[in-house]
Formats: C-alpha cells, structure tokens, sequence
C-alpha cells in the first residue's frame, strides 16, 4: 500500500510561499497572535523580565536570604557589600565566594557612623545554603535559601541596610510578592467591573450606555490621587494589614475599571456589526449564545492586553499611596511601604540604597507596559502593519 | 457657539454635584463627626465644652440630622457664605487656610501645562517627521521612562541629585527670606527660580504620553494625499509640515487637556508632599492624616472643581478651534 501511494504522488516540491500562506490559513487565532507577538523583540524580553519579576514573587522565601523583620543594631545603614568570589590564602587564590566585614567608625565632626570595609574579616558565602525555616509554595517544610551566608549569624547585606540593619535585598524580595499580587488582584477585581459595566453598555446601548459612559468620563476627570488619599485615609486604623491590604485593592480598582471597560464597549459596538455575528444572529442563535460562543473569544485577546497595561497603573498607585503612608502598613512589606523609609532627603543622603526598590517598580512598569504594547499589537492578528 | 458653550456648561453641572457627593461622602467616612472630635480633642486638654457654643454648630453644619440635610447645609454654606466649615486642627474656618494653597497649586499646575505643551509640540513634531532617527528612538525611550517614574520617585532622584552634587537642597517653592513675605516681584521671581523642579517632575510623566500622542497624529497626517499635493506643487517643506498637519494634528492635543489635567493636578499633589512645596498636597495628607476632614473634604471639593472647569475651558478651546466639534 504504501510504496504504491508513493507512487501516485506526483512528484512536485512543494512551493515554500504556498505552503506558508496554507500554515497561516489553518493556524488557529491564539497560534496567529504569538507568531506575531514573537516578532515584537523588545515585548518578548519584557515578558521575559515579566516572567522573572513574577517568579521572584512567588518564591520569595527562598531567594531572600533574611527574613523581613531581622534587624541587627549595628548595621544601621550599613552599605551594600561586594562580593568576592576568590580568597587568597597562604596557598594562593581559592574559590570561596565571600562578603567582608566592617569596621565601625564614628565621624567625630558630623556624629555619623561609617563604615570602612575591613578586609581581613571574611564571611563566606554560599549557595543553598541553610537560613530561617519556611514552607516552600505553601507546601514543603524547608530552610534551604539560594545565597546567603554559610553561617546564618554573618552578615550579609547585598543591597545595603536600612534605619533598623534590616537586609534591603531580602525586604526588596518580600516587597516584590506583595506589589505584584497587589496589581493582579486589583485589575482582577476592576476586570470584572470593566467587563460588566462595559459590556452592558456595549451591548445594551441607549439610557443604561448613556449613564455609564457619564460615570466613566466623571471618574477621569476627577484628579486622582487626592481622591485616593481620601478613600484610603477613610479605611479604619484598627484594621489588620490583610484587610487594609484588601481594601486599598479595592479603593484602586473602584477607580481604575474605566479604561477595562472602555475597550470592552468599544469592542461590543465593532463586533455586532460583524458579519459573522450577523450571520449567527439570523442563524437563530441566542442572544447569550453569540456573546460567549462568537463575541467573547474573538475579543479575549485585546482584554488580556488591556489587563497587562492596567497592571502597572495598579503598582504605581499602590507605591504611592503607601509611601505616603496612607496605602499599606509595616508589617506588610511592599514596593511602596519600603520607599517610604528614603521619604525624607536626610536619609536618602545617608543612604542612597534604601531606593533601590524605586529601581524595581521603573523595571517593572516598563516592562509590562513594553509587554502590554506588544500584546496589543498581536492582539488582532489579521490587520497588517 | 454660544449654544455649545451652555450645553457644555449644562453638562459640567451634574459632575460638580457628582463631585461634590464624593466629598462629603469622604467628609462623613471616618466613624464620629466633627463635633465628638471637637469634644474629644478639648477633653483631652482638659477643657470643658460650652454647651451652647456645642449646640450652634450642631444648627451650622445639621449634625444628627439626616444625611442629606447635613449635605444641603454643607452645600449652602459654601454657596451663600463661602464657608467651608471648621478645621479642628487648625482652629480656623477652612476658608481661610485653602484659598492662598489653591492659588499656588493652579498656578503650578497651569504653568506645568503650559511646560507640557511648549515640549511636546517640537519633540513631537520632530519624531513625527523623523520617524525613526537616531532623535525619534531616543525620545521615544526617555518618554517610556517618563511614564514609568512615578512623580514622587522622580523628586525624591532631583532631590537627591541636588544634594549629593549640588549640594542644596531643592524643596519649598521660596527662599526662606521670601517664605513669609508679601508678594512682591522679588519674591515672584524667587518663585520662579524654584518653580522649575516641580514643573519638570510633575510634567515628565504628561509630555511623555502627549509626544506619543502628537507623534501619531501627525504620523496619519503626514501620509495623507494633501501632503504629497502640497510638497508636489513645490510649497518648502517647512511650510508643508506647518501650515496643514500640525494645525489638523493640534486638535486632540487641545482635547487631552481632559485628561492631563487631572493628571496635573494628582501630580502635583504628591510631588508638592515630596517636595514640601506651599500648595494644597502636603495640607490635604495632613489633614487626612488627622482625620480633619471638613478641611481634606475641601480641599478635594475644590480640586476636582478647578478640574472640571479647566476640561470645560479645554473644551470651548476646542470648539474654537475646530468648527466641527461645536455641531456635535
């Protein structure tokens, strides 16, 4: 059977514009968008750093050497360490990653401490190496950390120390979970205000668009941030940081639904004129039938993008609200909640590391606003350009 | 013109009471009212409470009455004698502590606006008609990183920078020889020697966006047919750029207003807490802080206000500009 099949088979090669042309006229919407995202070189390195940032999130635990609320008195801003990889010994060079110690003087004209860098005090570091005790995800009872001090009492402040010694590296780690799950949970909730008060609109028209639309273009034009501070200041001292965690998340999406549902209107209005929507309506499908079966995949990927560009508003939000000290509370550690220690010009002078977590909201907004452009792009797969 | 212009008035009305709802929702958020505070805070200090004195500004300000009765009182008092309430923390009228503060945020904000426009009309034009050169891709990366600072962080790196390098410090919007005196053209021009640093940390974000947004504009412009006819019957290119598709491109640069605004003035609130600048932002933290709340509700009541007139100013700029937005 076989070799008479491959006898009938004419024997013409096959040409490669055809072919790619027939890859893309059977290539599903979702395989279209990534090959189109793929070609968005700086889109794919932010969802790269994405990726990372989101990861460092989720195994904070064990990348931060220190838990968040170790301090040690006298490493006051102390500044970052360098780290050795080679220790000479009497028998030459030895590969032994370590940190040195400090020597501790006091400025006798300004009373400030400084710190010199003593050489001969070395505390050796390593890899996976054994720290405070956590559960991993949630799940497994470990004390493995990535790098830390072999033993756990040396210091080790890669990122410099803060008014109270605490790590800034491991600080900067823990701050990363909270800023990021801040920005998922809050556009998850202002996701589904957007997609309920958007749809409506879109789909529905007429008194209900009206009024939504007039809600929508209040809320923007009402400044911001003395509108947050007002609603966050309004949440309860007494209560415990998970609940004001939950209630800035709130306060944040109340106010941020509006682009969300802005592009879900704007896509009901373009798609129900379609054609294939058309051809669906007079086919007899119900009403709840075209939404979800026709109207919603073929929009799904413009509101991921949208969801990705409205992260960032989140993050930025949150970072300022709890450096001004009206969003989240120590002990709850977070992008914001650590900028507040460089609030005033005197400790930033001391102590130009304790902005290091500054360094990390601009990396991150940037990259998921880079991603986010890149998904929107890729997002309607079938326009050129 | 003039029906566009009392339709857009028409329109603004209902956001005023929208906004003014929200205030005093906000007035109302903390448990307690002006009024157990006020006898809290004076126990404290050991001071009794006139019972009488108690009970005239229950009648001023409608405490124990319903909630919209207190909201009309709120209201009316505002609009018939300019009265704002009491700023526990102070021990003065709120009218008196917001209006000096108002000034000076408007003033910084209009002068931002206008530092907006003056940048991002050249740049944008440029990156427009050399898309992507070497000047294009540099300016669009700065303007990505504009947007991605946020204002305070931005002040805190000026600040910073100042001190470490320049060695003074950058805050406040006077010297202190002119902090307490009355205004004079000294004094104004003292102001405007400090006025940079928040117009540039308080504008980089609004720039950034409105570049991209003139860039765009003009790019759709550029390729239309009257482009090429106007180039072909030998106009300079200069002229060609100018006369045509900047003006056409300019119009959702006027209506942007809308949005920079606001944008503008939540800036320059968190700049001026950074910065301890002399306008509303530090006052308001303040006195959300302490919960002094007729004075935050003012203050966010008149913010969003100036905000609303400012997107209606926008908006019959448009209309001038633009005959067709009037017919809408």
């Amino acid at each position: 059977m076989t070799s008479e099949a491959q006898i009938m088979t004419p024997e013409v090669r096959p040409d490669p514009a055809v072919e790619e042309e027939a890859r893309i006229y059977v290539a599903s919407q979702w395989k279209l968008t990534w090959w189109r995202f793929r070609k968005h070189k700086v889109a794919m390195v932010s969802g790269a750093i994405v990726i990372f940032v989101y990861l460092v999130a989720l195994f904070a635990e064990f990348l931060a050497p220190f838990p968040t609320d170790m301090y040690n008195s006298r490493y006051t801003f102390a500044p970052p360490q360098r780290v050795h990889l080679f220790l000479s010994t009497e028998e030459g060079l030895k590969f032994q990653p370590h940190v040195n110690g400090f020597d501790v003087e006091i400025d006798p004209v300004a009373l400030r401490r400084t710190f010199v860098v003593d050489p001969d005090v070395v505390y050796p570091i390593g890899f996976f190496v054994e720290g405070f005790s956590y559960r991993l995800l949630g799940l497994f009872e470990t004390n493995i950390h990535l790098i830390g001090p072999i033993n756990p009492a040396d210091p080790m402040y890669l990122l410099g120390a803060d008014r109270l010694g605490r790590d800034v590296f491991s600080r900067l780690v823990f701050g990363t979970r909270i800023s990021m799950s801040i920005g998922l949970v809050g556009v998850f909730l202002s996701f589904i205000l957007g997609i309920l008060l958007g749809g409506v609109s879109g789909l529905y028209g007429g008194m209900a668009d009206n009024l939504i639309q007039r809600l929508i273009e209040f809320i923007r034009s009402v400044p911001t941030i003395p509108l947050w501070l007002g609603l966050a200041a309004a949440l309860p001292m007494t209560w415990s940081p998970l609940a004001v965690y939950f209630g800035i998340t709130v306060i944040l999406s109340l106010i941020g639904w509006t682009d969300l549902a802005r592009v879900v209107r704007g896509r009901f209005l373009t798609l129900r004129t379609e054609d294939f929507v058309m051809a669906a309506r007079l086919d007899g499908a119900s009403q709840q039938r075209i939404i979800w079966k026709y109207m919603v995949p073929s929009f799904t990927s413009h509101i991921i993008a949208s969801l990705t560009l409205a992260i960032p508003g989140m993050i930025l939000a949150e970072t300022a609200l709890s450096f001004l000290g009206l969003g989240l509370r120590p002990p709850i550690v977070s992008w914001g909640v650590l900028l507040q220690e460089a609030q005033n010009i005197r400790a930033v002078a001391t102590a130009p590391w304790l902005l290091t977590p500054g360094i990390a909201v601009v990396v991150t907004v940037l990259a998921l606003n880079f991603l986010g452009d890149g998904l929107r792009d890729a997002a309607d797969p079938y326009s050129r350009g | 013109m003039l029906g566009f212009i009392a339709r857009r008035i028409l329109y603004a009305i209902p956001t005023f009471f929208a906004v003014s709802i929200v205030a005093f929702i906000i007035i109302q958020l903390p448990p307690g009212d002006y009024l157990t505070t006020l006898v809290a805070s004076m126990a404290s200090q050991g001071e009794t409470v006139d019972p009488a004195a108690l009970e005239a500004l229950r009648n001023r300000y409608g405490l124990g009455e319903p909630i919209w009765v207190q909201y009309f009182k709120w209201m009316s008092n505002i609009f018939l004698r300019g009265d704002f309430g009491q700023s526990f923390e102070w021990n003065q009228p709120v009218a008196s502590l917001i209006w000096n503060r108002l000034f000076l945020s408007f003033m910084l904000s209009l002068s931002t606006l206008l530092f907006v426009w003056a940048v991002a009309l050249p740049v944008g034009i440029y990156s427009a008609v050399r898309q992507y050169s070497l000047g294009d891709y540099a300016f669009t990366f700065l303007g990505f990183i504009g947007l991605a600072i946020p204002n305070f962080l931005l002040a805190l790196l000026l600040m910073y920078i100042g001190f470490r390098f320049f060695g003074q410090s950058v805050g406040g919007l006077f010297s202190p020889e002119y902090q307490e005196a009355p205004w004079s053209w000294a004094k104004f021009v003292d102001m405007l020697s400090h006025l940079w640093i928040p117009i540039v940390i308080i504008g980089t974000a609004g720039t950034a966006s409105l570049i991209r947004i003139m860039r765009a504009n003009l790019l759709d412009e550029l390729r239309k047919p009257y482009v090429v006819t106007a180039r072909a019957k030998g106009l300079p290119e200069h002229q060609v750029i100018l006369r045509y598709p900047v003006r056409v491109a300019l119009n959702p640069f006027v209506s942007t207003i809308g949005w920079v605004l606001p944008a503008l003035i939540s800036g320059e609130a968190i700049t001026a807490i950074v910065l301890s600048l002399p306008t509303t932002g530090p006052l308001l933290l303040r006195a959300l802080m302490s919960q002094d709340m007729y004075l935050a509700g003012s203050f966010i009541l008149m913010l969003s206000t100036l905000t609303i007139i400012g997107t209606l100013l926008s908006d019959v700029l448009l209309a001038l500009l633009d005959p067709r937005i009037r017919l809408e």
